[in-house]
């Protein structure tokens, strides 16, 4: 090697320029972070278009297509809302819970028990069915959250006094979800042997802007119901818990130093329980939302991964409320325009390829690269 | 791989390290402005210069961490480009960083052997274990080798890191300010390993900021400021401490604190008999009692792990004690939530900076309100009020004079000095009746030492009752009142006119009265 040392250095020359990364020592603007994301959704479109063309398709047609298929006419954005809506609200259920480093993948299961706590107002019964919407859907929201509230509180409360990784238990406990829910509408509230409950009075359904075509005919057959404007005020509730309250300084204060916080006098067990619970009430609105909003039973395919898909959205958003509503819209566009596109995995797959670039587009929020031309001062 | 050293002429002293004309850029800020360092073989050279000297850029470029801009490394007569600490290693450059780069939940030796090709599949540790405590016996670096990292006092984590630069052959040592963390007893012992290196034929670059250790270990000194050169391998007994205090700082440092005689008050925080165990349920507190009045600094001076953490998180409610009691003007404060203790007015300065005292991903804003937030008029029914909380924070920030952007910046992006004026602006604006200091200027230039002092002393003066826990025995002499010596979670005696010789008896375990009883002393 002691010979060898001019050649070598003479052989890094041959390329004049080399790459050099740093680690910031400053915060990229906002500009930059907006730019930065805003890439990675073209490069992921792009990557896209040449897996679809590779399959054989025509990518810009594709697109097209899945533009027209989700924003198209009012009543495809309309389907469109309507797919958002329980995306919204686990999205917020999963940003609560991150927000405090409280790993919650159990939204599912929790939009399953929301779901269940929701029937059982109709079902078991609580309130007969003539009762009046405006006390049905009031008692059925408090009993869908307070549902998907104590679901979420088993991890909450295992993790604050026993210690167990909530990730573990929150993930198991969604099976145990759809075991119970499967138990009711196989067994008790079965409909003549089909795996679904009753229909729902029409008291206890969500209105709908269809329901209001009578005055407004524009409104015809728009399926988008009232779960929508839940979800719209609850990102901004959720906003204020974390951004402008004592509550939310506490979530975030845990969630990025526990030891700090415990230092500060902070109770940490009573706030891990608490924000498992919210999470777990948002997630089980979710499941209310759906099936008082949409399907009017009970019935196990209420959702196709939802509070699975809430983690990727409160991921991309970067755990803040609004932007958890404009990505809800888009990958409800995903979803429906899975109706339209064959093969049907393609949406789902541009879903991937958008999160895998948004991730890896962090690396130039934290790092700076420069190119440097090799002696060059 | 095989070096050939080159012998050289017997006039010319030998350099193992030779950095010309280094020039490192950092977005906003020149760390190395055309540096040059020469390092001989066998020497121990000091590397002085205040936090932000540029002392550390240049070793992380030596040691392969960072690419130099411009400028030329020889070591060992080679020209050399290193792209990754492994190449630095390869060419026995070993750097042991001033934040340790160990793994908690793995044992010593897993550590050692941790990114080494052997052993190749099979984890004999019980082998390897042998051999890292007969390296570790040869240089006087004793500890378990089966122990976990996280179980380590800093000083052992210390140690285990030059082991793994012994293991990995390293001849050449780069050591990032290895006594901020030690107690003075240890200090005393890695100077003896440091200089049992040097007779070993290994060559040591000592990084430090304290004059004191710079003039009593090293052979040669190079002096940094604000990335240039100021002194360049000069004869460390041809310099004096004042002569090196300019040229680092490049003004004369005051090295006397202008501390006013003043009658304590009352006793404030009385801490009575206290029992209390440690992380790993050991007996660390075994009847400990002290009473700090108001208006009075009493020191607690102890090698570290004496004690002295556990006391601190017991008087803030992070720890219970077994037995016992602390009470703040007759209060009890102990075994209650860590949020009485804040609202009674107990203010703490803990060690740690990052992982305890701040919440680095968070504002400034938001780590000067940590504990004031619940309290109008910060707060306001649920809400935070935000006008409030930024005002109060921008009043901090120009009476505690923090240097940062904005109030919005994350406090993770400020220097070591100015996080530390964050903690204490939270912990004085509150005017607390009690404060607990647990070595507040660790790690901090001389020029942030300074305004810790000021503070602290003007707290005295407001009538606080301080406890300032600290391994710097002339910090504690110049700022205490009192001082007591903790040893094993006793108090060995509290003394009044201390002088180091004393105290450093008591640090081992003498007892004041049999230092001061006839025919012991």
């Amino acid at each position: 090697m002691t010979d060898t040392t001019p050649s070598a250095s003479q052989k890094r020359r041959r390329f004049p320029f080399r790459v050099q990364i740093e680690q910031r020592i400053d915060l990229p603007s906002r500009l930059y972070q907006f730019l930065v994301s805003f890439l990675a959704l073209i490069v992921a479109l792009i990557l896209g278009g040449i897996l679809i063309s590779m399959a054989g398709g025509d990518p810009f047609r594709s697109y097209a297509h899945i533009a027209r298929a989700s924003f198209g006419s009012t009543g495809v954005l309309s389907d469109t809302i309507v797919k958002a809506t329980p995306l919204i609200l686990v999205g917020l259920a999963c940003t609560v819970a991150f927000s405090m480093r409280l790993w919650n993948i159990g939204a599912e299961g929790q939009l399953f028990m929301g779901a269940f706590g929701a029937s059982t107002v109709v079902l078991l019964p609580i309130l007969p069915a003539d009762t009046s919407p405006w006390i049905f859907i009031p008692v059925m929201i408090i009993a869908g959250a307070l549902a998907g509230a104590l679901w979420g509180s088993i991890p909450g409360l295992l993790k604050a006094y026993l210690n167990v990784n909530e990730i573990i238990t929150s993930l198991m406990l969604n099976y145990v979800a759809f075991a119970w829910v499967n138990f009711f509408i196989f067994a008790v509230w079965s409909e003549g042997g089909f795996q679904m409950s009753p229909m729902f009075p029409k008291t206890a359904w969500l209105p709908r802007l269809a329901d209001y075509a009578e005055s407004i005919p524009a409104f015809r057959g728009l399926t988008t119901h009232l779960g929508f404007i839940f979800g719209l005020i609850l990102a901004f509730v959720v906003w204020f818990i974390l951004y402008r309250s004592k509550w939310g300084y506490e979530i975030r204060l845990i969630g990025d130093n526990p030891r700090a916080a415990e230092y500060a006098g902070l109770n940490i067990k009573r706030n891990i329980i608490l924000v498992m619970m919210l999470s777990g009430g948002l997630a089980g609105l979710a499941g209310m939302s759906e099936i008082t909003g949409v399907v009017h039973r009970l019935q196990g395919s209420i959702s196709p991964g939802y509070g699975f898909t809430g983690i990727i959205i409160a991921w991309l958003a970067r755990l803040n409320p609004f932007a958890v509503v404009i990505v809800s819209i888009l990958f409800g566009a995903l979803l429906l325009a899975g109706r339209e596109i064959q093969p049907s995995g393609i949406p789902k797959m541009i879903q991937g390829i958008i999160l895998v670039c948004l991730i890896a587009s962090e690396f130039f929020l934290r790092y700076r690269v420069r190119v440097i031309r090799i002696g060059e001062d | 791989m095989t070096l050939s050293t080159i012998p050289t002429d017997l006039n010319e002293p030998n350099f193992v390290v030779d950095m010309q004309g280094i020039v490192k850029r950092f977005p906003g800020v020149l760390a190395n402005d055309h540096v040059d360092f020469e390092l001989r073989q066998g020497e121990i050279h000091a590397l002085l210069g205040e936090n932000g000297a540029g002392k550390s850029t240049l070793m992380n470029i030596l040691a392969g961490l960072y690419n130099q801009d411009t400028g030329v490394i020889h070591v060992k007569e080679q020209n050399v480009s290193f792209n990754s600490p492994k190449d630095a290693i390869d060419m026995g450059i070993g750097m042991v960083h001033q934040h340790f780069m160990l793994v908690p939940t793995q044992t010593v030796t897993e550590n050692i052997l941790l990114g080494l090709d052997e052993p190749r599949f099979r984890l004999r540790l019980n082998k390897y274990d042998k051999k890292v405590a007969q390296l570790g016996n040869k240089f006087g670096l004793l500890v378990d080798p089966s122990a976990k990292i996280w179980q380590l006092s800093v000083g052992e984590q210390q140690r285990v890191e030059i082991l793994k630069m012994l293991y990995r052959g390293a001849d050449i040592f780069i050591m990032d300010e290895p006594t901020a963390v030690l107690a003075p007893s240890e200090i005393d012992s890695l100077f003896d390993n440091l200089r049992t290196m040097i007779h070993e034929g290994k060559s040591i670059i000592f990084i430090s900021h304290k004059l004191q250790e710079v003039m009593s270990i090293s052979d040669r000194i190079t002096v940094l400021r604000k990335g240039k050169v100021t002194a360049e391998g000069i004869e460390t007994k041809n310099t004096t401490r004042q002569e090196l205090a300019k040229l680092m700082v490049g003004r004369d440092v005051v090295f006397t604190l202008d501390k006013k005689v003043k009658e304590a008050g009352d006793i404030v925080l009385s801490i009575e008999n206290v029992h209390a165990l440690n992380d790993k349920g050991l007996p660390a507190l075994q009847g400990v009692s002290l009473g700090v009045h108001s208006g009075e600094v009493l020191g607690l001076a102890g090698v570290a792990g004496n004690g002295q953490r556990e006391l601190a998180q017991v008087i803030s409610g992070l720890r219970n004690s077994a037995d016992g009691r602390v009470l703040l003007n007759g209060q009890q404060i102990s075994n209650r939530p860590v949020r009485s203790g804040i609202d009674r007015g107990v203010a703490y300065i803990p060690e740690d900076r990052t992982h305890v005292g701040s919440s680095p991903n968070l504002s400034v804003t938001d780590n000067v309100i940590m504990k004031i937030y619940r309290n109008p008029p910060i707060s306001k029914g649920l809400a935070i009020n935000s006008a409030e909380a930024s005002s109060f924070a921008e009043d901090l920030k120009v009476k505690y004079d923090i240097i940062v952007p904005t109030i919005e910046t994350p406090v993770r992006l400020l220097s070591g000095g100015n996080l530390q004026r964050v903690i204490l602006s939270r912990e004085l604006s509150g005017k607390p009746s009690a404060l607990i200091a647990v070595q507040p200027t660790r790690g901090l230039d001389v020029g942030a030492i300074e305004g810790v002092h000021k503070l602290l002393l003007e707290q005295r003066e407001a009538g606080t009752a301080i406890l300032l826990i600290s391994e710097e025995l002339e910090e504690l002499i110049a700022l205490s009142d009192r001082i007591a010596v903790i040893y094993e979670g006793q108090i060995m005696g509290i003394i009044e006119d201390a002088d180091i010789e004393t105290i450093g008896l008591m640090m081992t375990g003498t007892k004041l009265e049999e230092i001061s009883a006839p025919g012991v002393g």
